[in-house]
């Protein structure tokens, strides 16, 4: 009986996690899909209405040219979930070959991998994108490739050490004298191992890459004015925050944070679902 | 069929000093060779070498004067001290099992396996009962020599006694040559047809620092010649 119910409420834990990765991702994919879809009318140029506090016509209030706050954080958001998708696919394919190269290969290319892991993390991540942002021109061309070029070391080094762990493992060795072949071996135990530790490492990318773009478009090397994002937001709001125009800031800083805090939620339930210590109970 | 090696030697690096030096060792199909000392002697890299895991600094092991295959299915396999680190913790044990091939579903029963393990993860199953899937998926018709490392020195004694009596089964019917690693010298009496003392064939230098552990070896073989019944005097056939 006792154990009855605690494997009841296992199945119920494993649930609850599952339910709220699905709606954390409901929720970036919804506002991915809306935010590219969505109209420029939008967020429109109003001068007649401009400065509006939040209220029931604008959620967000609006901007000093009467933009509508509510839907330009949207579509700005969208924007950088777009380069945060770049980014971390790019990123995360790099990492996974040097990973992979550096580990099986070993010796001089093993070397050279971790040279320029330590090198990239060596330099301030910033200043880093910076120089390329602007080494590039700027603009959003210069943005995607700074922050697509700068988030593959730390990804690199878990795959290292995850095939490195699993080449040397007694299971890998004995499949080998049975009689499987190198191939065989890396499709059914070497890619299953890894996989799980990449994919949450590619999620636990994205929040970075949202991060530093809203960063370095802050900071006035990244996105132009003209283009809603979210650094380009909250970089106007500050020559308006000592007005106490208070929720030019506000709201759009809340929905960056909640999008880079459910990033990172998805990252660790899935952390939890699939890791073989937890996954299997 | 036999199992051959010839002046072994091994150490894991070029200034490292050496585990084993000029070791030869020859077994028979059907024959349970008993390999015995004590700790730090080498007798876990003598069994990886024989069953093809690393290869030696000099020496060559030959199965039936061939070279191991370094390709395909070997015909000599080894099983470890822990079956837990031998098996994928990501796969259920019925897909572990047939690693090798589909398993006769007799010999499953006969090893006592329970049908309703293999849809369970390794995580699932005690040391004893993960051992016998380990023995399982190697003991196929191809395989001649079985190595085995400590097998059974974490489980109980009555798990031990089961398993052993599978393997000397497994011994007596298809002709299976079997090596025996291990520093317990009653088990190795019972389950062998002949022992042999590591450190007597084995020609590493023997370096001042090891000098205490040479003494301790020289009262393990005494305390051996004291108790021992059978197999007296293999160790010299085998050099």
């Amino acid at each position: 009986m006792h154990r009855l119910k605690r494997e009841h409420r296992h199945w119920n834990r494993r649930m609850l996690v599952t339910v709220v990765t699905a709606a954390a991702l409901l929720y970036l994919v919804g506002i991915f899909l809306w935010g590219t879809l969505m109209d420029p009318s939008y967020y429109a140029v109003h001068y007649e209405n401009k400065l509006l506090p939040p209220g029931l016509s604008h959620l967000f209030g609006t901007d000093f040219m009467g933009r509508d706050m509510f839907f330009r954080c949207v579509k700005g958001l969208s924007n950088s979930l777009v380069i945060g998708v770049l980014a971390a696919a790019f990123s995360s394919v790099l990492a996974l070959i040097l990973g992979i190269a550096s580990a099986v290969c070993g010796g001089w290319v093993d070397r050279a991998v971790n040279w320029c892991v330590d090198l990239c993390m060596g330099l301030p991540h910033l200043v880093l994108l910076i120089l390329i942002s602007f080494m590039l021109g700027k603009g959003t061309k210069g943005v995607t490739i700074a922050v697509a070029l700068t988030h593959w070391p730390s990804l690199t080094r878990v795959v290292r050490a995850e095939v490195l762990q699993v080449r040397s493992s007694q299971y890998v060795q004995a499949a080998y004298r049975m009689g499987r072949s190198r191939l065989q071996v890396a499709w059914t135990h070497m890619v299953p191992h890894v996989l799980p530790a990449y994919l949450i490492g590619l999620v636990l990318l994205f929040p970075h890459a949202i991060m530093h773009e809203a960063s370095i478009t802050f900071l006035g090397f990244g996105l132009p004015a003209e283009m809603p994002a979210i650094g380009v937001i909250l970089s106007e709001a500050m020559n308006h925050i000592a007005t106490g125009k208070w929720w030019l800031a506000l709201f759009p800083g809340l929905m960056l944070l909640a999008a880079v805090l459910l990033f990172d939620a998805i990252g660790d339930n899935l952390k939890k679902l699939w890791n073989p210590g937890s996954g299997n109970e | 069929m036999q199992l051959k090696a010839e002046h072994l030697d091994f150490r894991y690096g070029e200034k490292t000093p050496w585990i084993l030096k000029d070791v030869s060792l020859q077994t028979e199909s059907g024959e349970r060779v008993g390999i015995v000392g004590p700790s730090g002697y080498g007798k876990s890299t003598l069994s990886k070498l024989l069953a093809g895991y690393v290869r030696p600094s000099a020496g060559r092991v030959l199965l039936d004067g061939e070279p191991l295959p370094e390709k395909g299915y070997c015909p000599v396999q080894m099983i470890y001290q822990h079956p837990e680190l031998a098996v994928n913790p990501r796969w259920k044990l019925g897909k572990i099992v047939k690693e090798a091939g589909d398993p006769d579903p007799a010999l499953l029963e006969r090893m006592g396996i329970e049908p309703q393990w293999l849809s369970r993860w390794p995580s699932e199953l005690s040391g004893g009962e993960l051992q016998r899937f380990c023995i399982a998926r190697v003991l196929n018709p191809r395989i001649r020599f079985l190595i085995c490392d400590e097998i059974t020195t974490m489980l109980d004694v009555i798990t031990q006694a089961q398993i052993w009596e599978l393997l000397l089964e497994a011994s007596e019917k298809q002709k299976l040559g079997i090596v025996v690693i291990t520093h317990n010298m009653a088990l190795a009496e019972r389950v062998c047809t002949r022992i042999v003392e590591l450190p007597a064939i084995n020609h590493a230098e023997t370096k001042e620092n090891r000098q205490t552990d040479i003494t301790k070896s020289r009262s393990f073989i005494t305390k051996r010649n004291v108790s021992a019944t059978e197999g007296e005097g293999c160790a010299d056939r085998a050099v």
